[in-house]
């Protein structure tokens, strides 16, 4: 009998020190989707897109500024003597879809895009390994040329790019971003070159502290689809990032600012030192407010 | 006398783990950083909470990515810099209604509860004391308090370029409601 009521005693002791030392725990934990965010600090990663989307009712202003080859020299101030800007808008209409207008002062190119985010990467209640975006982008050059077939039909100077943007965060800090990339061309000026280029793209970014990040950007061209004269683009830049702009400094060897510029125009030989330094500022507004804070 | 005991133990027991607890899954934290520059404020309405009315004992969580903003951008850095949240997911506070003696659980009223306990922030643990309001109807108590604190105290870093924007001192609002615990 002593037994027993030494027992109960306990067993109600228990349950009382089980019960205060962590009541909460009585409510069950509820799982939650932890998505996957702040992969990059901005929607591009330097001049490529990144999985970073603008949320739904955020508009951001983008200027990217490029400027000439640092192989110039001292006469040239090291290429800060030329410029060439674009500077564009970025809408999230959702947060999964974004939309961008944007004009190129280099061979005065008009671009668009589209992107949709398809998969996001997540833990918790649902797990996805990876963040997985749609991107089109159409580019439309404007600059005149003396190529008179080109200037023959309207649709010659338009470019059509399609991006497959495969991303995933790993920890705190580091990013990595797969492009499977097609560049079609509506008009290329020798049979060697090709109307379609494909492309696989590798973009990576490295946190090194809570507001600046280093970012590696390089698309591979697959072979016998370019003249000769053109080459691979890869660019390094920081994200600096101060409240509401984020800065991106950068050094590139494409000298264009525009998408179809940079996957199959790119000229600059890094070893020749005919690289360009650049920067990026991304200033956003919110526009639209969807979350309703009130009560 | 073995029947008797036995009986003595099993209410006991069942005493226990009905145990006079109320809760709520819903309550609702907002927080304001406000300056003069811009306004900086943030609202979640999962707070999970359990009192127990017979100890006084008081528990409160809050994850703190559940905290939902006007400007995404201004959340993103809310997790991303400031309150640094897949390392520190939760915030919660853990303490003691110090003037038990003074509420009446079962009879309906208003009342003024002395809370005191350690809330715990961004992985730094402080103690706090608030008054708060609490209101007893039909066995459901609905609870208010408002308190500040100071973000320099949980190690909450606002660096030099921003910190005329965002308020030393931040303040928080809690209200929720509570139900029995079954």
């Amino acid at each position: 009998m002593k037994k027993i009521y030494t027992f109960i005693l306990v067993a109600c002791g228990f349950i009382v020190v089980n019960a205060q030392d962590d009541m909460l725990s009585l409510l069950g934990e509820e799982k939650t989707i932890d998505y996957a965010t702040a992969s990059f600090k901005t929607t591009r990663i330097i001049n490529t897109l990144s999985i970073e989307n603008n949320s739904k009712g955020v508009l951001d202003f983008k200027i990217n500024h490029r400027f000439g080859p640092l192989n110039g020299g001292f006469y040239d101030l090291f290429g800060i003597d030329q410029a060439f800007i674009r500077f564009g808008f970025e809408y999230g209409l959702t947060d999964r879809l974004n939309i961008g207008v944007g004009r190129n002062s280099y061979e005065k190119v008009y671009d668009g895009f589209l992107k949709y985010k398809i998969l996001r990467q997540s833990t918790g209640a649902r797990n996805m390994p990876i963040s997985l975006s749609y991107a089109a982008t159409m580019d439309y050059k404007t600059a005149k040329t003396s190529d008179i077939a080109y200037l023959s039909r309207d649709w010659l100077r338009a470019y059509y790019t399609h991006q497959l943007l495969i991303a995933r965060k790993f920890g705190e800090g580091t990013t990595v971003q797969l492009m499977p990339t097609l560049v079609h061309r509506n008009y290329v000026k020798t049979k060697a070159e090709k109307n379609d280029v494909y492309l696989i793209g590798i973009g990576a970014r490295q946190k090194l502290s809570k507001r600046i990040a280093v970012n590696v950007e390089y698309f591979y061209n697959l072979p016998n689809q370019l003249s000769s004269a053109y080459v691979n683009s890869l660019s390094i830049g920081f994200d600096i990032e101060t409240g509401g702009h984020v800065f991106q400094l950068f050094f590139t060897n494409s000298s264009g600012t525009d998408t179809r510029n940079v996957l199959t125009e790119t000229t600059g030989k890094w070893s020749n030192g005919d690289i360009r330094f650049g920067f990026n500022v991304s200033r956003v507004f919110t526009v639209y407010k969807p979350k309703n804070l009130d009560n | 006398m073995k029947k008797l005991m036995f009986l003595v133990g099993a209410i006991g027991l069942v005493f226990n783990l009905s145990a006079q607890k109320i809760f709520t899954k819903k309550g609702i934290v907002k927080f304001t950083a406000s300056s003069s520059a811009e306004p900086i404020a943030g609202k979640t309405n999962t707070a999970s909470s359990v009192i127990d009315k017979t100890s006084g004992n008081l528990e409160f969580a809050i994850l703190v990515k559940s905290i939902k903003f006007d400007k995404a951008l201004m959340e993103e850095h809310f997790n991303e810099n400031y309150m640094e949240s897949n390392k520190f997911p939760k915030a919660t506070f853990k303490g003691k209604i110090a003037n038990l003696a003074d509420i009446n659980w079962s009879k309906d009223g208003k009342y003024t509860a002395k809370i005191s306990g350690d809330l715990t922030i961004h992985g730094v643990t402080k103690p706090i004391t608030s008054n708060a309001d609490l209101v007893v109807k039909n066995g459901k108590v609905d609870a208010n308090t408002k308190f500040n604190i100071e973000v320099a105290d949980y190690n909450i870093e606002i660096p030099s370029l921003v910190k005329d924007k965002i308020a030393k001192t931040a303040k928080i609002e809690v209200i929720a409601s509570y139900e029995n615990l079954k």
